[in-house]
């Protein structure tokens, strides 16, 4: 029977495989985004606001800098074992003017990667357990 | 010059693993550095510990415990941490008493006792916690901030795998005859870029093990001073700033920068303000240093520092270091005690072990590893959650 896919953290991303998008949140005075979500008092300093708005991120960006871990870290991470190696993309969005984390897609080889390139959202699984896939967001190249 | 407090004594126990309790470090490094200073335990007026968080409830309140393994004295006390930054957040406390006439004498102890591998975040679930998160959802380690760095000077400056190695050889030459050093071997640029990768493209020995050590100052007014010592080494500035709003650089443990779409990002980025500070206390600047201590991480990082502490201009660190300005004999030795390739880092101890080595340079007293000459140094490091931390020492 095929495992439940849930999102390994709630409302951190829209959980469509074929749109995703990271979900943050804009400070409805200045306009500043925050991803993970600031949801009480606005982090510029110059602002009061306290009105934050849910703000899909920009499913598309270009690679700042990347690289990959060859040891399996430590808990709370659910390495598989056999441990699999992973790429670690740090992406800047044009809109947001803000670079974000995350894996990249597990097929993708660090050899096929260079700063700049276009980078797009995509959804895969992180670990899984006995009755459910657990699925995080990752960036890959635009086709 | 009221800002100065004077470095009467230092003292250090040699970093290693020696599987004992974190205290006796600690204890070990502050006697040392009270017979340094010529001063009993009895005279301290105020004990500023650098706290540890993995090695539970004693950790957390590292000056008293520090306190109750010397002896009740009855001294004031207080425990800070600041990550990485923890050893300058507690130098820091202890030069305000000071400056503010509150004591005349304190003595400043950071030690710790470090496991193997890679840092982890404390256990339990803590899905609230960004530090569980990232190594949860992303398995972003340590390393993986450190590789993303050297990766982005790879790219936009066309450093090499060899530059990076290099860095490497020289602090490994720097270490050899410092007697508080973990390994004193020297590596050849062949033995790092055969060393398994551990965040590309970074190698094994290019990244900082974690380590035991202690390390201990005592740090006392000038007015003290001069009753107890001639001409004793200076602490001239101290930074401990937090970076400003946009900061738009990647640091652990976040998962994105902060936004600037509302806010140009500051003049001055964060890294570059940690020293710019010290520099403007000390009413000195990066041409009047006659060496520098910085956080190396990995080996890529100590190039960034180059340019955060105005060795030189950005994308230039790894001229410098080929043309060898940065190495013992050269313009500006950068880590001349063989800084964390030789050490490891013991988190509470290290920024305090730093500022150890400055002081025995300009005494000259640096034996197998002395900066010739030496007038003034600066340190430089960073805690995670936005800790700045430098100092500049003069003679």
């Amino acid at each position: 029977m095929a495992k439940t896919k849930v999102p390994a953290i709630d409302d951190w991303f829209r959980m469509d495989f074929a749109e995703p998008q990271l979900l943050g949140s804009r400070c409805t005075e200045c306009g500043t985004y925050f991803f993970p979500k600031e949801s009480h008092f606005c982090r510029n300093p110059n602002c009061s606001g306290t009105n934050f708005e849910e703000a899909p991120l920009s499913p598309r960006g270009k690679l700042w800098s990347f690289t990959n871990n060859c040891y399996p870290p430590p808990k709370p991470y659910m390495a598989p074992d056999p441990f699999v190696p992973y790429i670690v993309a740090a992406v800047e969005l044009e809109r947001e003017k803000m670079v974000v984390l995350g894996q990249v897609e597990a097929s993708v080889k660090i050899n096929e990667l260079s700063a700049g390139m276009d980078m797009e959202l995509y959804l895969e699984t992180l670990f899984e357990d006995d009755d459910n896939e657990y699925i995080v967001w990752k960036w890959r190249p635009v086709a | 010059m009221t800002k100065e407090v004077a470095v009467l004594g230092v003292g250090m126990h040699p970093w290693g693993k020696w599987g004992k309790n974190f205290v006796e470090y600690g204890v070990k490094a502050a006697r040392d550095a009270l017979a340094d200073a010529g001063i009993e335990w009895k005279d301290v007026q105020f004990v500023s510990g650098g706290d540890t968080i993995r090695n539970g409830y004693p950790g957390y309140v590292a000056g008293a415990t520090f306190c109750q393994a010397m002896g009740w004295s009855g001294a004031r006390v207080a425990s800070s941490y600041g990550a990485c930054a923890s050893g300058s957040q507690a130098i820091n406390n202890a030069r305000a008493q000071i400056l503010a006439g509150l004591c005349d004498v304190a003595l400043v102890v950071g030690a710790d006792a470090a496991p193997k591998g890679f840092f982890a975040p404390q256990g339990g679930d803590r899905p609230d916690d960004p530090d569980w998160l990232r190594f949860r959802l992303i398995g972003a380690t340590n390393p993986i901030y450190f590789g993303l760095y050297a990766r982005r000077r790879m790219e936009i400056y066309g450093a090499t795998e060899q530059d990076f190695a290099k860095v490497k050889v020289k602090n490994s030459r720097h270490g050899l005859n410092n007697p508080n050093a973990r390994y004193r071997k020297e590596v050849a640029k062949e033995d790092v870029l055969s060393s398994a990768i551990v965040s590309d493209p970074l190698h094994l020995l290019e990244i900082c093990a974690t380590s035991d050590g202690g390390a201990a100052m005592v740090l006392t007014s000038m007015e003290y001073a001069r009753k107890h010592a001639t001409d004793p080494v200076k602490i001239a500035g101290v930074s401990t700033v937090t970076p400003n709003f946009p900061n738009t650089v990647i640091e652990m443990p976040n998962f994105a920068t902060d936004s600037a779409a509302a806010v140009a990002p500051p003049e001055t980025p964060f890294k570059d303000s940690i020293t710019k500070l010290a520099y403007e206390e000390a009413g000195l600047g990066p041409e009047d240093m006659s060496m520098a201590e910085v956080y190396d991480l990995s080996t890529a990082l100590e190039l960034d520092w180059y340019e955060n502490i105005g060795l030189c201009k950005p994308g230039e660190a790894e001229k410098l270091l080929n043309d060898g300005h940065t190495t013992l004999g050269g313009r500006v030795p950068v880590n001349p005690s063989g800084g964390l390739a030789c050490f490891g880092e013991a988190v509470p101890a290290q920024a305090i072990a730093q500022v150890c080595e400055l002081t025995w340079q300009l005494r000259g007293q640096a034996e197998g590893r002395q900066v010739e000459n030496a007038k003034a140094g600066v340190t430089a490091n960073q805690g995670l959650f936005g800790h700045g931390s430098s100092v500049v020492v003069t003679k």
